[in-house]
């Protein structure tokens, strides 16, 4: 992984110092909270229901051992106890003090981490596949691409005061395990007829109030281009933004308002403009970047059997682990969704116990998922039954990955300024109500995702089951969605009718599925079923 | 009834404005009845609380109850963590929020 050089490092402790004193003069009341609210945000410190909350970036979703187990001393040392990950493969500490807040940017720099551009109205921690570099379907590592342009727009000048938050994904696969079309700018890398690598380049995507998905801006754009291209997006995208109306901020309100050709022809128009100043990254800077993403030293002639003897175990391979790249070894998933439990939240602990596999079985390698799960991604297929036995011990055990009960969530209103909603009592009596596992076997993939308000931080409208959480005079009132996907057929979800209070939603979601299974043909996920029927067998079972 | 919330400047914990200070329980405030914006303004100042506001509540034997919800989980704590409450040992604490 991309390791700080000096220019990292110094840009980091200077900024966790810049900070220090910006939070003691404000404590100090130089300055007042309109003045301090803004460098507070640029360091991801929000301001939640119950405390200051802490948003730590982790850039395309990868952490070493030595990274994890400074977010566990900080959970234990400054938190309750524990981190909270996030649809951005971030993590999320929810109880911090404002006084002790330089001191945690502080403890994070010293492991290459901070919580810069984690808010605010700046290009978010870019995203990835969670597999990148184990994947057995990648064209090549998308991450030191992710890498490049991560470091190419912190503290971009143009880019520190957009319109609006700006999010961008990397993959390099056809299988889309990043939700790329729902991101401000994706980009999946292909080869062209000739074999050069380049970039897919979509734009305008977004959730949120109004979602749009990214339509496809270019087929092709050469990969030593790409920053180019990208400057020309978000510099269309910052002359023209409404900014002012906070609800027409967002680069995929401007794509929907000039139109898809008139926005491809600025940007083209921009484009040329980028070529002629060469601020393209060099073949060398490149080379640099994608040294720090070698493979790790893979052993060949390794067994692929697996002893499948113990069932439970049988079972977690199954579900939990997808083919990897090289022979023998296996990408192992570590679901953080235990029925009844709440998604993503992980102990001080839980998170010592995946930095101590990772560090042994996985070359010193864990990855944060979209979904809020984590990844060991390169696991030798002989070690796998250790690996199970540990988690299992941690309560990480769970076989659920893509099933019914994976379910998605926000923090919504149990700890969220902005929800109107709780969304974590809904996944979790969606969990109990399907918690059988030959039940969520029978049912197969099905993706639920939950948001407490219409900024959609749970996904809502990319769920198969979508769920949104809207405040109705007082009361919490959840609306039905069908037929979302964040995956490479990405659509986006249809609500289905009224509402319904919060035991009323579990009744509707379990009448969706039991009417999915009546209609399904062999092989049909629940998505293809309602693809094939379409919404008004679902709403009869629904709403009778 | 109407009754001041905010966070702690330095801390960030929920608090409610008991008309000479500020307590971490609900059950503690007092009616501001009109004088809200003019004691938020000060306080303010004094940099003893942020993002305050008022909140219409309900006067009820057992203390003032926010009218709503988020400000009654504000009050207890998250409901999906009895445990993280400020009432852990009281299994039906929740309920006072739903």
């Amino acid at each position: 992984m991309y390791r700080y050089d000096q220019y990292d490092q110094a840009m980091v402790d200077a900024r966790v110092e810049e900070f220090r004193d910006q939070t003691r003069r404000r404590i100090a009341g130089d300055i007042n909270d309109d003045q301090f609210k803004p460098l507070r945000l640029k360091n991801g410190l929000y301001l939640q229901l119950h405390a200051y909350m802490l948003r730590v970036a982790i850039p395309y979703g990868t952490l070493n051992s030595v990274q994890m187990r400074k977010l566990a001393h900080i959970a234990r040392t400054y938190d309750r106890g524990y981190g909270h990950f996030t649809t951005r493969q971030n993590l999320q500490y929810h109880w911090i003090k404002l006084e002790q807040a330089p001191d945690i940017l502080a403890e994070l720099a010293t492991v290459e981490m901070h919580a810069i551009q984690t808010s605010g109205e700046s290009i978010r921690n870019i995203s990835a596949d969670q597999y990148a570099g184990a994947a057995a379907d990648e064209i090549c590592d998308p991450r030191p691409w992710a890498e490049l342009l991560r470091q190419a727009t912190t503290f971009h000048p143009e880019f520190s005061y957009l319109p609006r938050k700006f999010k961008i994904a990397v993959i390099s696969s056809k299988e889309d395990r990043a939700a790329l079309r729902w991101h401000d700018c994706a980009l999946r890398i292909v080869r062209n007829e000739a074999g050069e690598e380049g970039f897919e380049v979509y734009a305008g995507g977004g959730m949120g109030r109004t979602p749009f998905i990214a339509f496809p801006i270019r087929d092709f754009c050469p990969a030593n281009q790409i920053f180019s291209y990208l400057q020309a997006i978000l510099r269309v995208w910052n002359l023209h933004a409404r900014r002012d109306n906070i609800h027409k901020q967002r680069m995929k309100i401007l794509v929907h308002e000039l139109g898809e050709e008139e926005f491809r022809r600025q940007v083209e128009e921009e484009f040329q403009t980028f070529l002629a100043l060469g601020t393209d990254f060099p073949q060398a800077e490149y080379d640099r970047i994608a040294a720090y993403f070698t493979p790790p030293p893979f052993e060949t002639g390794l067994s692929e059997e697996i002893d499948r003897s113990d069932p439970e175990f049988a079972l977690w391979v199954d579900r939990q682990t997808v083919r990897h790249k090289a022979p023998g070894y296996a990408i192992a998933n570590i679901s953080l969704k235990p029925v009844g439990g709440i998604g993503g939240d992980v102990t001080a602990e839980q998170m010592e116990v995946v930095a101590d596999l990772a560090e042994r079985y996985s070359f010193d390698d864990v990855r944060v998922t979209h979904a809020q799960n984590l990844v060991l991604p390169h696991v030798r297929k002989q070690d796998l039954y250790a690996v199970w036995g540990a988690l299992a011990a941690a309560g990480l055990a769970d076989a659920n990955l893509d099933l019914v009960t994976d379910v998605i969530a926000c923090p919504g209103l149990d700890y969220c300024t902005l929800a109107n909603a709780r969304s974590i009592p809904v996944a979790q009596k969606i969990q109990q109500r399907f918690a059988d596992m030959d039940r969520q076997l029978d049912i197969g993939e099905l993706k639920v995702k939950i948001s407490g308000c219409i900024n959609a931080c749970g996904h809502h409208h990319a769920g198969q089951i979508g769920i949104l959480g809207v405040d109705r005079k007082g009361t919490e009132n959840y609306q039905l969605l069908l037929g979302g996907s964040g995956a490479e057929d990405t659509s986006q979800a249809k609500i289905t009718g009224p509402g319904f209070d919060e035991d009323g939603v579990v009744d509707a979601v379990e009448r969706t599925v039991e009417r999915y299974r009546e209609l399904r043909e062999p092989g049909e996920r629940f998505l293809d079923t309602y693809r094939r029927v379409g919404l008004d067998p679902f709403k009869e079972a629904i709403y009778g | 009834m109407r009754i001041l919330t905010g966070n702690d400047l330095k801390t960030g914990a929920v608090i409610w404005w008991t008309g000479r200070d500020w307590s971490l329980h609900v059950e503690d405030a007092a009616d501001v009845g009109e004088h809200g914006e003019a004691v938020l303004a000060a306080e303010d100042g004094a940099r003893r609380v942020n993002g305050g506001y008022i909140v219409d509540a309900e006067a009820t034997p057992d203390g003032p109850r926010p009218a709503h919800i988020k400000d009654r989980i504000r009050a207890l704590g998250p409901t999906v963590r009895p445990d993280l409450t400020l009432k852990p040992a009281d299994p039906t604490a929740g309920d006072w929020v739903i």
